[in-house]
């Protein structure tokens, strides 16, 4: 167990630093053209230049590279082009906000997701086409629009909840569940059907496996053999597609932060991207990507307790 | 990001034409039609409307529906109805350019990785696996803060991120045919790759890559109109995305502003999935219809259906055994037919098994044996179910039995053996509970009394090391071990009826031999009635006092063991018979083996 989890570990931070090295070149590769953009259009070539080598860009890129990752190493990703707040308390300050909304909607898809698809998988019938269709509807349409939806029905018209605003948990913590119901359930809808569909397979899959008949054979009722024996099997390939849906949960969360004003990474993204940032969106891009292996890691290892013949893998 | 992957689709069924049989479903022409109009209305949007779509004018902004101009305007005082036709032009157009891309990318790579693997496959497949490991929207809106707001840029990259998605599915059905023995005879007669490909390998992706397409151009319009929403799009060009994010700025000044974009979006983005989800069902029904007509009985006369050949009773046989244990009568078992008719695979089977009896019942795969095992044990698959006749077990009828009663019986009475040792152990779960869960609900024993017996049952049928095994997982043992494992569960609350099916098919010859040596053993301890399933009659020579012969679900010759050996009278079992006896040694007696000096131990 304990070589399994150091192999993820391994390739989890060659996935980072790979990707790093990528987002750094194609961000900074355009060198001379940033200071122009920073100063504007009227800078002398002077003070451009000045700015050019303020900001290390005279470097070779290479070298700038490795002088930002030793940096890093060291928890400075940089400071902002256009505030000159660090990059890593822009991202640390907002980060438990996003968190909150993307672990939120990812437990509430994992719940609600292996109920309707287990229901769906052991009832079959009328039952499973229900399901079916509405995991079919609820993938198809826009995450964003369901949000737009929500805000639109619940908060404004029935005006059950804020429509925009983001309470901390340690203010309030009744306020902040009313200022994050909504975005978790406009997450979370997209997010269920694609699970739902999954677990249903996975279910229905281990249903027909010969070890159900055994085991059945041995004098164990349905139920037990299937909340048992059943689940468990169905887990894995479940996992594993909650391990993708989080990632889209990250990028479905810039969105429907920015519809609800919630002051989380989206909105830090939307603001450095409109003003090329640069510093920044390169700290944001190894920020997600960093909570992307993170949260593999901790699915990987789930999955190696449940199926003993992952971590031979 | 959803899969809807098709599992498997026939290669035959994409040849006929699909877009007709599409049109014959109702989602299937809703959706072809919508999109047909759309599209149509985006190409000829200027004859739809003689508006600029970009035409802005002061008095006009937010104002309301007119003459002319059925939405109203946007906050810029445009025209809303000709923003949204002229939008269709540009969010359907970036959809499709991010489609074009990723199915370049992802086909050509799937096809290049899956049949040539090596390298290039290693490579693509992590290259596949980075792409995922970032959220599309991040990377979207990395590249909108070096390159500026260009929608066709954004697709073009959206493009490159999708790939994995066609990627992994041409992979997968590469992989998958390229070892199929036409695509070796292609090879062999002399066809260079590409054509192999073109011919034998593309046919068979092409039906789930436009699935797959339909599913991705959502996704792209989708993500397109996201990026558009947040104001990071071309705010120059018209799209529905630009519209929305218009219509959300205002929308406590012009509540209607946001509908007309959502409406055609949302509808867009529905379409395009139940298209895809209507093609994969089309497809999946019409690759299993010619199989079910294969299997339909074929009318006219059935020439089993006469009487069984039944010989007399052999006394020498009759002395040994007890009392009936099962009584079968005019059993015969259905399967409920999606058209509502109910398929019959059993007919007629009456047998009976005493205590102390082992009754073979032997026939080829498909004759109906297998079938009639499990429907004693009620553990029929999905859809099955007693049509006619009488099970009777210890004076009991089980045929309409409930499964409340059926649980008590299954495990404490009528115990069962399966065919494959290895599928019939749960992965997931140790060998030793798998065996301690059983005991604890059928026997009511305490968890260490039960790990004891389960400990003393595994060294009974022969596995040297006990707690080895019993703590291994089903994947740490050999399909020997499993077995023996599988037979001490089976008699582990000590049953009267023991129902082998197959027990020693999946096995190596040698732990053939061992495994049957260790039933007929355990079977004299308990003196149990048993029924064994197989296909072999020498394993019906070493082990059975009666035999049944089974074909198409029907017994056509039943009698003591000796009696069918010496005068089998039915053509069937005689062919059977003289197959065997070709074949040579195959009922020479079988030498007895201590199990415990040449069994394979746990691997480590």
């Amino acid at each position: 167990m304990f070589g399994f989890i150091l192999r993820r570990l391994v390739s989890g931070v060659v996935l980072l630093l790979v990707i790093s090295v990528l987002a750094y070149t194609l961000l900074y590769v355009g060198g001379g053209n940033i200071a122009r953009r920073i100063l504007g259009q009227s800078a002398t070539e002077e003070t451009v230049a000045q700015k050019t080598a303020e900001l290390g860009l005279d470097q070779p890129i290479i070298v700038q590279y490795f002088d930002w990752l030793s940096r890093a190493l060291t928890g400075d990703l940089g400071t902002s082009w256009f505030t000159g707040q660090p990059v890593t308390e822009g991202i640390s300050s907002r980060l438990a906000v996003t968190l909150s909304i993307v672990i939120g909607a990812t437990i509430i898809t994992a719940i609600v997701s292996v109920i309707l698809g287990v229901w769906a998988a052991v009832h079959g019938g009328w039952v499973d086409k229900v399901v079916q269709g509405i995991s079919i509807l609820g993938f198809a349409i826009p995450g964003f629009l369901i949000a737009l939806g929500l805000v639109t029905f619940f908060a404004l018209n029935l005006k059950w909840f804020k429509p925009t605003g983001y309470v901390p948990f340690a203010v309030s913590p009744t306020e902040w569940l009313a200022s994050v119901t909504l975005p978790i359930i406009a997450l979370s809808i997209g997010c269920i059907a694609g699970v739902t569909q999954q677990v249903r397979g996975s279910v229905v899959d281990a249903l027909h496996r010969d070890y159900v008949r055994t085991l059945r054979s041995r004098g164990l009722s349905h139920n037990r053999v299937v909340y048992k024996h059943v689940l468990r099997n169905a887990g894995g390939p479940a996992l594993a597609i909650l391990a993708v849906q989080f990632v889209g949960l990250l990028g479905g969360a810039i969105i429907v932060e920015q519809i609800f004003a919630i002051p989380g990474l989206g909105q830090v993204a939307v603001i450095a991207t409109s003003q090329g940032d640069i510093p920044m969106v390169m700290g944001l891009v190894v920020a997600t990507a960093a909570i992307v292996v993170i949260v593999n890691l901790l699915i990987d290892l789930l999955q190696g307790w449940l199926n003993p013949k992952v971590r031979l893998a | 990001m959803i899969d809807l992957t098709p599992a498997t689709i026939p290669p035959k069924a994409a040849r006929t034409s699909l877009i007709v049989r599409l049109l014959k479903t109702p989602i299937g022409l809703a959706s072809i039609v919508f999109l047909t109009l759309l599209v149509l209305s985006a190409i000829f949007a200027p004859l739809l409307t003689p508006i600029d779509p970009n035409q802005a004018s002061l008095q006009n902004i937010l104002g309301p529906p007119s003459e002319g101009h059925p939405l109203g305007f946007d906050s810029a005082g445009r025209d809303v109805f000709s923003r949204l036709l002229y939008a269709g032009r540009f969010s359907l157009a970036g959809g499709l350019l991010a489609l074009i891309i990723a199915a370049i990318i992802g086909v050509t790579g799937g096809l290049l990785a899956g049949y040539y693997r090596g390298w290039f496959d290693s490579v693509s497949s992590w290259f596949a696996g980075l792409l995922m490991a970032l959220p599309a929207m991040v990377v979207l809106l990395a590249a909108r803060a070096v390159l500026g707001p260009s929608m066709w840029l954004s697709m073009a990259i959206f493009g490159v991120i999708l790939s994995p998605a066609f990627f992994r599915l041409v992979y997968a059905s590469v992989t998958a045919v390229r070892d199929e023995l036409y695509v070796d005879a292609a090879r062999v007669s002399g066809l260079s790759d590409g054509s192999i490909i073109g011919r034998h390998i593309l046919t068979v992706v092409r039906a789930p890559v436009i699935i797959q397409s339909a599913m991705i151009l959502g996704i792209a319009i989708a993500i397109q109109a996201g990026l558009d929403f947040l104001g990071l799009g071309d705010m120059t060009i018209p799209t529905w995305g630009t519209m929305l994010n218009d219509g959300f700025v205002n929308i406590y000044k012009a509540p209607l502003l946001i509908l007309w974009p959502s409406l055609v979006l949302a509808l867009t983005c529905m379409a395009l999935t139940l298209l895809a989800s209507t093609m994969r069902d089309t497809l999946e029904r019409s690759g299993t219809k010619p199989k079910k007509l294969k299997q339909r009985p074929t009318a006219g006369i059935d020439p089993d259906k006469v009487p069984a050949v039944t010989h007399d009773e052999d006394h020498r046989t009759a002395a040994r055994t007890g009392e009936v244990l099962l009584d079968i009568s005019d059993l015969s078992i259905g399967y409920a037919q999606p058209d509502g008719s109910t398929k019959t695979v059993v007919h007629d089977v009456s047998l009976t098994v005493r205590r102390g009896e082992v009754h073979g019942l032997i026939g080829e795969s498909g004759s109906g044996k297998t079938q009639t095992a499990w429907s004693i044990m009620r553990l029929l698959p999905e859809g099955g179910h007693v049509t006619n006749g009488a099970i009777v077990f210890e004076g009991k009828g089980l045929a309409h039995a409930t499964e409340k009663e059926m649980t008590k019986i299954r495990g404490r009475k009528i115990a069962y053996i399966p065919q494959e040792p290895m599928s019939n152990l749960d992965a997931s779960f140790t060998i030793g509970s798998q065996m301690v869960e059983p005991m604890r609900v059928c026997l009511g024993l305490s968890k260490k009394a039960a790990t004891e017996r389960a400990l003393e049952l595994l060294s009974h049928v022969g596995i040297p090391n006990p707690k080895r095994t019993f703590a291994a997982y089903p994947h740490e043992v050999s399909g020997g071990m499993a077995q023996r494992v599988l037979i001490a569960g089976a008699i582990s609350c000590e049953p009267d009826l023991l129902i082998a099916d197959e027990p020693t098919t999946a096995l190596d010859v040698t732990v053939q031999a061992e495994i049957l040596e260790l039933l007929r053993r355990l079977q004299d301890e308990l003196n149990m009635g048993v029924i064994l399933v197989t296909h072999n009659f020498g394993v019906v020579a070493d082990l059975c006092d009666r035999v049944s012969v089974m074909r198409h679900g029907r017994i056509i010759e039943t009698g003591p063991v000796r009696a069918i050996f010496n005068s089998a009278r039915h053509p069937y079992t005689q062919s059977l018979l003289s197959a065997i006896l070709e074949e040579g040694n195959a009922r020479g007696e079988l030498a007895p083996v201590p199990p415990q000096t040449t069994t394979q131990g746990v691997q480590s």
